[in-house]
């Protein structure tokens, strides 16, 4: 573990010279060679970095995107055709793009998944969980504008349908809506301010909630499978027994996995792109068209559940009402679960349960927000529902004085 | 570009494909064309079975759209000398055969039906067929292409199978002859019809397999329209994802060496 010396490294000529004046040095001892990372770390925590190398994909693919991209309603559609067809690999551009949007909701949904598994966001790493529900949020709004820029008819209608939910907000709903959409319809204005918030303002947001979530991520170091604290066992040389230099350990297990993603990635891009209509929808190969509604407007698979959340309920605003709180459920998280133990390894079958429950209940909702809401679905979709509020409201009772078992004062690693 | 020996195994694959399909469509077909006591045609599981890197396909299929669609229908994304590269149409045959008198290689393939009379005829503009592959599904263009029937109910004289009250006139049916299709009764007149069998009103010129063969080939040339670098990236993928696992693997095996320090 010679990397991971505390000491900095003598320099001399250039590198002395760029250390006095700017600790490019200690920021890798500090962050990298000389951080402790718990050396248990299984497949679930991947999905971390693979948030960041879908960020990556999106920032990098969208800036090159955008200089071929033509915003405005009798342009916008056209110039996505110009570069699918005409720029240089812009096909490639676009559609790691597109898959990109689709890769970044999957990761991060396996990323929140991990947290419930192993109690990520109880303290003290409630504000890692907080900053992190702040990102998913801007992701939502960043995800759902790009959605509408090709401006295909799916484009429109979603957009329409989205953007009226905010009608249904008593007294300014109107007006609101109105202010959001700067038309009376969705219209060339939506489109050109969407555009600016999609490249713009939401990135930059984004940018630095990112920056923040990982700050806060090492200020308190990783949790892991087991929910073990690794800074509470040091040893004489005051480093974490159950911790390992980040690098080289963790940034090359990282790279495996970025790997495995990236083939995963790049099958979809050059062999199914369209995912059979799941990442690029058919109705979007029309332009918008506001005399012609779709035979069934959805959104793309990842807003699904809390679609279907919003039409399992009769009434419009009452619908809305419960999809907002869908998503506010996860924010308050870190509070409603009451448990002392971390890891769902060391909790009881209730608490499993009542995770299987809630998983079970997520996909199914994201699979019948995709399908037409008649028969049998509507009423899945109603019990869906109250299984998911019930895993969020119920959880204060059901993880008080939980009777957990015992948690190992290390964590389980067995070398390979 | 490294791809061309790629291109050339995948349409050496594809010929082998396409026949395969030809095939196995004849023999689909069959049971249809009789059509017994109790048989029904079953035209909604009709299948394009096209193979858009089988170039002879879709020069067959690119004659097809320029003699019987494109004095209606534009592809106004695509570019004749785009179309000439990709389908390895020599210039001279591009110019003399598929462009119009007055077009440019570089422009684009736009029909020169006026809108008015469009409308005044059919009550709609044709649509720009660029992305109806993407949009409706090639197997979609199939049944439709060959859905067509007689019904003297329609301003046309015929209807269409997979799209009830069709616009567009049966152009093809020089070629295809006249169809009348027998319904089962209980379904008669509604959407999603039964239908018991064909009847030959009049024969076409081509028999019924080279329509197909015709059909066949149109669609394939509107799959690749749709998504004009389709093959390219099918045969750049491989080579990326053949890389991205040696990658992986290689880094798995680094991985590997540091974590035998970890206890």
């Amino acid at each position: 573990m010679a990397t991971s010396d505390d000491t900095l490294p003598v320099r001399t000529g250039f590198l002395a010279w760029l250390n006095k004046r700017l600790p490019v040095d200690a920021f890798i001892r500090d962050q990298l060679t000389g951080y402790f990372a718990p050396k248990n770390f299984n497949f679930w925590y991947f999905f971390g970095v693979l948030s960041l190398v879908a960020l990556v994909i999106q920032l990098v693919t969208g800036i090159f995107l955008t200089m071929h991209y033509k915003v405005g309603d009798t342009t916008a559609f056209d110039s996505v055709q110009y570069i699918m067809r005409e720029v240089p690999y812009g096909w490639l551009l676009r559609y790691m793009h597109s898959t990109g949007a689709s890769a970044f909701f999957i990761v991060v949904y396996l990323h929140m998944f991990r947290a419930f598994l192993y109690g990520s966001y109880k303290a003290p790493r409630e504000l890692l969980w907080l900053f992190g529900m702040m990102v998913y949020l801007a992701l939502m709004a960043e995800a759902f504008m790009g959605y509408v820029l090709p401006w295909g008819n799916m484009s429109f209608w979603g957009a329409q349908v989205i953007v009226n939910l905010f009608g249904t907000i008593p007294v300014i709903g109107p007006g609101l809506v109105e202010w959001i959409r700067g038309d009376y319809g969705i219209a060339d204005a939506t489109l050109n301010r969407f555009f600016s918030l999609h490249v713009v303002a939401v990135p930059l947001v984004l940018l630095l909630l990112v920056a923040l979530h990982l700050v806060a991520l090492r200020q308190n170091g990783s949790n892991n499978p087991d929910g073990i604290e690794i800074k509470e066992k040091k040893g004489p040389d005051g480093r974490p027994l159950d911790g390992i230099p980040f690098h080289p350990y963790y940034t090359l297990k990282d790279l495996v996995g970025v790997g495995v993603f990236l083939v995963g990635f790049a099958i979809v891009v050059f062999f199914v792109p369209t995912f059979g209509g799941l990442f690029l929808e058919a109705p979007n190969y029309e332009p918008a068209n506001p005399l012609s509604t779709p035979d069934e407007i959805t959104p793309v698979w990842y807003f699904t559940p809390y679609y279907a959340i919003l039409r399992a309920v009769p009434d419009q605003r009452m619908g809305a009402l419960l999809m907002a709180l869908s998503i506010v459920c996860f924010i308050v998280l870190p509070w409603l679960d009451r448990s002392p133990v971390k890891s769902s390894r060391y909790r009881p079958l209730t608490w499993k349960l009542a995770l299987a429950i809630f998983v079970v209940s997520f996909i199914g909702l994201g699979y019948l927000g995709l399908q037409k809401p008649e028969g049998v679905y509507v009423v899945l979709a109603r019990l869906f529902t109250v299984l998911y509020f019930a895993f969020f409201v119920l959880m204060p009772f059901y993880t008080r004085g939980e009777s957990t078992s015992r948690v190992p004062g290390r964590v389980t690693f067995s070398s390979h | 570009m490294q791809v061309r020996p790629m291109r050339a195994c995948l349409t050496g694959m594809g010929l082998l494909l396409a026949a395969c399909a030809l095939a196995g469509a004849a023999a689909a077909a069959e049971p249809a064309a009789e059509g017994g006591e109790g048989a029904v045609v079953n035209w909604q599981a009709w299948k394009a079975g096209n193979d858009v890197a089988y170039i002879p396909s879709l020069q067959r299929g690119a004659a097809n759209f320029v003699n019987y669609c494109s004095g209606c229908h534009s592809l106004k994304y695509v570019r004749w000398s785009r179309l000439g590269t990709d389908l390895q149409i020599p210039d001279k045959v591009l110019r003399e055969q598929l462009l119009p008198a007055d077009a440019k290689a570089t422009d684009y393939i736009v029909a020169s039906f006026p809108k008015a009379d469009a409308e005044n005829w059919f009550g709609k503009q044709p649509p720009d067929l660029s992305l109806e592959a993407s949009l409706r599904g090639v197997d979609w263009i199939y049944r439709f292409l060959k859905g067509f029937y007689v019904d003297p109910t329609r301003p046309t004289g015929t209807n269409n199978l997979a799209l009830e009250g069709a616009a567009m006139p049966a152009v093809l049916s020089s070629l295809e002859g006249v169809k009348a299709a027998v319904f089962a009764d209980s379904a008669a007149g509604t959407t999603g019809k039964v239908v018991k069998h064909f009847e030959t009103v009049s024969p076409g010129r081509l028999t019924p397999a080279e329509y197909d063969t015709f059909v066949r080939d149109t669609v394939n040339f509107l799959d690749y329209v749709s998504d004009q670098s389709q093959v390219e990236r099918r045969s750049i993928g491989l080579w990326v994802v053949l890389f991205l696992l040696v990658f992986t693997a290689f880094a798995w095996l680094l991985k590997k060496e540091y974590w035998k320090d970890v206890h």
